[in-house]
């Protein structure tokens, strides 16, 4: 009884994924024929919720890919994988204590921010580096143009609210 | 041996490694972040692409009006006739020799205290850049050198063909722009970014001048006037906006009659007279096809040049000639008998035949960034009927209202040759033929698609959808190398499709909203490769981050919806109850989601905007009735207006508003109280809308403000505030 119950409840959860992803993936298929351009995966993976580093996407590209790439990735493939992530629960969204820590450990003598030089040498030499477009388009929010630093703390609760 | 050295690196790596973890997790973080403002970025965008595209569709609606009125409606009184007459007649379009008369604006007085700018012709270049500085500082044109200018154009537009021939020889460059919509600001722009029109450097503006933004008549005036000035260079072509009867709905008659009081009909007359005469497309080397919409597989450009286009006065109606009435009774063999029903002048014949019920379906027709909702009339096999629809529905049609006994347009019967609809030489009538009017419409009218093929654009009501294989038959028929069109909104302003073959350039930027666009135009240099230049006319734009800017955008996109779906609450509700069996008072938000594309069909991703949408939930689930209530909490100021009616109000705001402005057929921005009442009892009749007559008098009444017995049509519609945004920034009065 108890497996009936589970299994219809993941068959709702499952009808639920299909119907999110699949208007996730309509917004970018432009030529209405199941098909996205691959640089917009990223976007879609994302909006749904998901939160895979670059390698994680790449990943998950080439899982979605065609044998031979065409630059397209089709409904059909995108479908089970996209449900798979969702069902397991991958690459979840990171919390906000977390990101504040993330912040403090390249604020070692603890001042509460960063500098605008700091914050772009980390950001485009460490991890998995910014495009100087990405970088750009942070700085124009996080900066505080009188100190030229990034309060942290201040910017992320100013990011989490413009969120909701 | 340094073990010290040793825990240090260990340290020291161990930070490193903090540390880049560290920024990977920002980072990861922050592409997340932004992903979601690029998602909320479309989303935004097909709910303006959306409405917008419904807002058309109204057209169909209003089709359907006008034949419900036909078949059901018998007037039982001398007001009510009269009032149908009215309707379904027009005045009849202005001939040549009443055009002369227009010269009556020389005996316009213009007073001394006119402080605007003066014109005399014949037009110097100096006159025309003055006008635009005029403009800048919001002057205004009095109404004589408007009348005045608009005759000279005339003159100047009758000697021109309908295909404009343009070669890069005598200019050394070209610039194309596209549609501006009365937003000044944005030609302004251009003009100062790119340079002023001179004869070393051409402009060709392709259409869609008018409409939808507030100095419509101020961007006509820059145009004509540089037409004037340097007529080999400076090219326009007719948009579908360039149309009395689009003007009607879309704002441009609005605003002339707003600016110009006393003297606004004689230029609307006048306007009805050029915007006909204004070419349909640029040819520039022989080799870049310019032209507003688009192409259809049945575009013959050598008919196009050789038709009369002044006969083409709205894309709107054809009248077709009286052979065709014979034709069809040959040819009724032949014909399937279809409820063909009487089509009103002034409305858009569209290539689908007629099928019964006004349920929209939920099939989808194309999307492309827009609606994939289909109107009411949905045809069955798209390329199939198409053809059929081409040559047997408006015979059919045509017959029909003869044969209602339609107090139809009658223009002066003149006695018409036996040539066949093959002749197009032979155009003795007034009329134009079935062809030419097609062929107008398809350029006009016509947008591209990704898709092979070319079907009926059922979303505009007029003109195709054209598919890359469709382009392709044509330039090669033509020996063209590309196809510059406009007609569509772009976030970018401009778009390339079809192998690059078809450049759309779109030149009204923040044309949704401030933040929502860009604009651009495009030059062509002697290899006639085209270099494209974007801009966005609103300095504050730029200082906005992207995230500003998208939530600024997305704030209005929201509050469009909040009206549509406010204007549906009824239905609504009946959707949500069927999702609720139980009467619990909740629905799931998969349910909201259905039921609400299931009622509105804008083929929108309810479930990326429902956070946007629904706030507050309890167990996940949806209280909808609070819900719905809020919606309207938002919207109205009217308490006392019974909330269905007020509904049904917003719900039919623009198709109301068309029809008022039809029936004040004076353009004196008054209906009577009486008009105002029959209009909207016969209207909500037909929309099974439930309304006591009670209840409609008291609406008239309190709507009646001066209570002399006339409503004002904006104050009506700025009461509901069904206004359009710009037009509440009111007009000062005219000179």
């Amino acid at each position: 009884m108890a497996d009936d119950r589970s299994r219809e409840g993941t068959e709702t959860a499952v009808a639920e994924f299909h119907k999110k992803i699949k208007e996730a993936f309509e917004v970018f298929d432009h030529e209405s024929n199941n098909t996205v351009d691959v640089r917009e995966i990223g976007t879609i993976i994302r909006s749904l919720g998901c939160c895979p580093s670059e390698g994680e996407l790449h990943d998950l590209i080439a899982e979605v890919e065609e044998e031979e790439p065409t630059g397209y990735i089709r409904f059909e493939k995108f479908l089970p994988v996209m449900t798979e992530v969702l069902l397991e629960r991958r690459y979840r969204p990171i919390p906000e204590d977390i990101l504040l820590r993330a912040f403090e450990v390249l604020d070692p003598a603890k001042r509460g921010f960063l500098s605008k030089e700091e914050l772009i040498k980390y950001m485009t030499e460490e991890g998995e580096p910014f495009s100087q477009e990405e970088m750009e388009e942070m700085l124009s929010a996080a900066v505080d143009p009188e100190s030229n630093s990034i309060h942290f703390k201040d910017y992320i609760t100013m990011m989490v609210i413009d969120e909701n | 041996m340094g073990s010290g050295a040793s825990t240090q690196h260990h340290f020291a790596f161990q930070n490193a490694e903090k540390a880049f973890k560290a920024a990977a997790l920002i980072q990861r973080w922050y592409r997340r972040y932004m992903a979601r403002l690029e998602m909320r970025r479309h989303c935004t965008w097909s709910i303006f692409q959306s409405i917008e595209y419904a807002g058309q569709q109204d057209q169909v609606k209003l089709h359907n009006f006008f034949s419900y009125l036909v078949d059901h409606f018998t007037p039982s009184s001398h007001n009510e006739r009269d009032f149908l007459n009215r309707m379904f007649t027009e005045e009849r379009s202005p001939r040549d020799s009443e055009m002369e008369n227009c010269r009556d604006y020389e005996s316009i007085e213009v007073l001394d205290s006119y402080t605007g700018p003066r014109l005399s012709f014949p037009l110097l270049p100096d006159h025309a850049t003055a006008l635009v500085e005029a403009f800048r500082v919001k002057q205004r044109l009095h109404a004589r050198y408007v009348l005045n200018l608009l005759y000279e154009a005339r003159k100047h537009l009758v000697q021109l063909p309908n295909i404009n021939r343009v070669s890069t020889c005598y200019s050394e460059e070209i610039t194309v722009c596209g549609d501006l919509h009365g937003q000044l600001d944005d030609l302004i722009f251009i003009f100062y970014k790119n340079g002023l029109p001179s004869p070393e450097r051409a402009y060709v503006f392709n259409g869609d001048f008018v409409d939808r933004g507030k100095d419509s008549v101020e961007i006509l005036m820059v145009l004509f006037a540089f037409m004037l000035v340097y007529p080999k260079e400076f090219h326009l072509n007719r948009g579908n906006h360039e149309d009395h009867m689009v003007n009607l709905r879309y704002g441009f008659t609005k605003e002339v009659m707003h600016k110009y009081k006393t003297h606004g009909k004689k230029i609307l007359k006048l306007l009805q007279d050029v915007f006909c005469w204004l070419p349909l497309a640029t040819l520039v080397d022989e080799k870049v096809l310019i032209l507003h919409g688009g192409v259809s597989d049945m575009t013959d450009l050598e008919f196009l040049a050789k038709l009369d286009r002044h006969k083409i006065v709205s894309t709107m109606r054809c009248k077709t000639r009286k052979e065709h009435k014979k034709q069809a009774e040959k040819g009724k063999a032949n014909q399937t008998s279809s409820a063909g029903r009487p089509s009103p002048w002034f409305l858009p014949q569209s290539r689908s035949p007629p099928t019964s019920p006004l349920r929209p379906s939920s099939q989808k027709a194309h999307r492309a960034g827009r609606s994939s909702s289909v109107p009411c009339r949905v045809p069955l096999d798209p390329n199939e009927l198409s053809h059929w629809a081409r040559h047997s529905m408006d015979l059919e049609l045509e017959r029909c209202r003869q044969q209602a006994g339609f107090p139809v347009i009658k223009e002066k019967e003149e006695p018409l040759p036996l040539a066949s609809e093959a002749d197009p030489e032979a155009e003795g009538g007034p009329e134009p033929t079935q062809e030419a009017w097609r062929q107008v419409v398809d350029i006009l009218w016509s947008d591209p698609m990704a898709q092979a093929g070319c079907k009926a654009n059922t979303v505009r009501g007029g003109g195709c959808y054209f598919g890359p294989n469709v382009t392709e038959r044509l330039l090669q028929k033509y020996n063209l190398q590309f196809l510059i069109r406009s007609h569509e909104c772009k976030p970018e302003g401009y778009e390339f499709c079809h192998g690059r073959k078809v450049l759309t350039i779109f030149s009204a930027s923040n044309y949704y909203e401030v933040g929502s666009n860009r604009g651009a135009y495009v030059k062509l240099g002697p290899a006639l490769t085209p270099h494209i230049v974007q801009f966005q006319a609103n300095k504050a734009t730029h200082t906005l981050t992207m995230r500003q800017r998208i939530s600024r955008v997305g704030e209005s996109a929201l509050r469009a919806l909040h009206e549509k779906l406010f204007a549906h609450s009824s239905d609504l509700l009946v959707e949500f109850k069927k999702h609720d069996k139980d009467k619990t008072g909740l629905i799931t938000l998969s349910d909201w989601a259905a039921a609400v594309e299931s009622v509105l069909h804008l083929g929108l991703p309810w479930r990326m905007l429902r956070p946007q949408l629904v706030s507050s939930l309890t167990d996940n689930k949806l209280e909808y009735k609070s819900w719905l209530k809020n919606l309207a909490k938002e919207q109205f100021s009217h308490e006392n207006i019974q909330s269905s009616l007020l509904e049904a109000l917003y719900r039919n705001r623009s198709n109301l508003e068309t029809i008022f402005r039809i029936i004040d057929s004076d353009h004196s921005g008054f209906i009577s109280l009486d008009e105002f009442r029959q209009t909207w009892k016969l209207f909500s009749s037909h929309m099974n809308i439930d309304v006591t007559d009670d209840c409609i008098c008291d609406l008239a009444r309190s709507i009646d403000f001066n209570k002399d017995g006339h409503i004002d049509i904006n104050e009506f519609l700025e009461a509901f505030r069904l206004v359009e945004q710009s037009c509440s920034k009111g007009y000062a009065s005219d000179c």
